[in-house]
């Protein structure tokens, strides 16, 4: 008898399940959640065999380590980092078999952020709205990861891809970030609009999976007062008080009453996702599509 | 009205009252029921409604902008009741800015009908709009750190239940008993944007 189940033997610094979130329930203010990184969500369960919907482990800089109780195919992605099962490498990047027992550790990230890590079955948790998600704000979801929780295993859908690596994008070195203005420009001062799209920003430490925190020039409103809460999109570039933009991301507020410069397209995102605090970043001006 | 396209796949209209953003929103719902509208969400707020995951925005915004919104339909949803003690700790305070006795501010609060104007800050946390312009009250100056679980509070314009314990700056004048939010349950959110909901005093304040 097969026990499909994970032991989590170090959660690292934050490690969340994360699947495709739970759009369609913006208007009862439930985020969207899910990987930040979804492509490389995508990427680690199509290695490990699993559907494209499949919850994966989500780790934040310092990986994690796990034991499986029974064999299984993982696969591990998003930021690079060392992989070892049973204290000898393996691959990052491609269909990895870890023996039932062996300890998988992933390692901390040599680059980028948020590494992803792909079980065959996926991680079986029970869905909330439809999703596994950890929504880190309005707490919906699986709690993180801590040392010693056992995840429940789904049944293998299918085989492992049959590919020793595929390519996988390189965490920025600069984030660019391709942005349409508005919808609240005009409560900017067109210094500030004009700054936003061609000075250099640095990523915040004090980002988090709710959104991309910046530091570098303040943005100056042209007009005091509140703005009445209105619905926020993933990908919004919202002005605080403090005038120093933040992107938001999946686990974002569906509502809010600062205003929103400009709108990040949703193909930067992931890169977004992975990258460092101090990394720069570049917003630049496009032509909607 | 005006529309305001949202990066590439959402639009964000405006209108000039919250009673016009409701009527906005039972209309983009009946369209969307009736199938001419294709969107991912709706979410309706304080002035706007906003929908994301939409397929030409700039071709919406126009549509929109050009036609007449009928008022939102009355009494088409069904009456929430919600068994409430008015028993907060802030009932002085509002009753001081009401200028009226902490009992009439029970009275006056439980003779009005709510309509749930929007959702956000916490899932299942609706904004509930009734209250004439008079009795609107600010936040406390300093928010509490922990606000407990079913807390009938009000800010602004706004009457609020919490769905569950958290920060928040509102005044809080009673504890309903009602669960707001349960994800085991369909649905998950008691209150939704459009429903009708009037408190029900139960015992003694």
């Amino acid at each position: 008898m097969t026990d499909r189940a994970l032991v989590v033997v170090r959660a690292g610094a934050l490690t969340t399940v994360q699947d495709r979130g739970r759009p369609g329930y913006a208007h009862l203010g439930v985020p969207r959640s899910g990987a930040l990184d979804p492509r490389a969500a995508a990427l680690v369960n199509r290695l490990a065999g699993n559907p494209p919907d499949a919850a994966v482990l989500e780790t934040t800089l310092d990986g994690c380590a796990l034991r499986p109780r029974s064999t299984v195919t993982v696969a591990i992605g998003g930021a690079p980092c060392p992989v070892t099962v049973g204290g000898r490498p393996a691959a990052w990047g491609a269909p990895v078999t870890v023996p039932a027992g062996a300890l998988l550790e992933v390692g901390a990230a040599v680059a980028g952020v948020r590494a992803y890590v792909a079980v065959s079955g996926g991680i079986a948790v029970e869905p909330v709205l439809g999703s596994r998600a950890t929504d880190l704000l309005s707490g919906l979801g699986p709690a993180p990861l801590t040392d010693g929780r056992v995840l429940p295993l789904g049944t293998p859908a299918g085989p492992p891809a049959r590919v020793d690596a595929v390519p996988q994008p390189r965490p920025p070195a600069e984030l660019v970030l391709r942005v349409t203005p508005g919808p609240r420009d005009d409560w900017f001062t067109a210094r500030a609009v004009r700054e936003l799209t061609t000075r250099a920003y640095r990523v915040s430490s004090a980002s988090n999976r709710i959104g991309l925190r910046t530091e570098g020039p303040a943005l100056e409103r042209a007009r005091t007062g509140e703005l009445p809460s209105e619905g926020m999109v993933l990908g919004a570039v919202q002005v605080p008080p403090d005038g120093r933009p933040v992107v938001f991301l999946a686990d974002h507020p569906t509502t809010g009453g600062y205003p929103v410069i400009a709108v990040v397209r949703g193909a930067d995102l992931p890169a977004a996702a992975q990258a460092v605090p101090g990394t720069t970043v570049r917003f630049v001006a496009v032509r909607r599509r | 009205m005006r529309a305001f396209p949202v990066g590439d796949d959402a639009l964000l209209v405006e209108v000039a009252s919250g009673e016009q953003a409701q009527a906005l929103h039972a209309e983009l719902l009946r369209r969307r029921a009736e199938g001419s509208l294709t969107v991912r969400e709706i979410v309706p707020a304080a002035r706007t409604v906003l929908l994301d995951g939409l397929a030409d925005p700039v071709r919406w915004a126009s549509e929109l902008t050009s036609s007449e919104i009928p008022p939102a339909p009355p009494r088409a949803r069904e009456l929430i009741e919600l068994p409430v003690r008015y028993d907060g700790p802030d009932l002085a305070e509002v009753a001081a800015h009401w200028k009226v006795s902490e009992h009439e501010v029970a009275r006056i609060h439980a003779g009005t009908e709510f309509t749930v104007a929007f959702c956000g800050f916490a899932p299942g946390f609706g904004y509930l709009t009734g209250l004439p312009a008079r009795y609107d009250v600010p936040r406390r100056a300093t928010p509490r750190t922990a606000v407990p679980v079913g807390a009938v509070a009000l800010a602004g314009p706004y009457t609020g239940v919490y769905p569950r314990s958290s920060p928040g700056g509102w005044q809080l004048i009673g504890t309903a008993e009602a669960v707001l939010w349960d994800h085991a349950r369909v649905p998950a959110a008691l209150l939704s944007p459009g429903a009708r909901v009037r408190f029900v005093p139960v015992g003694e304040a």
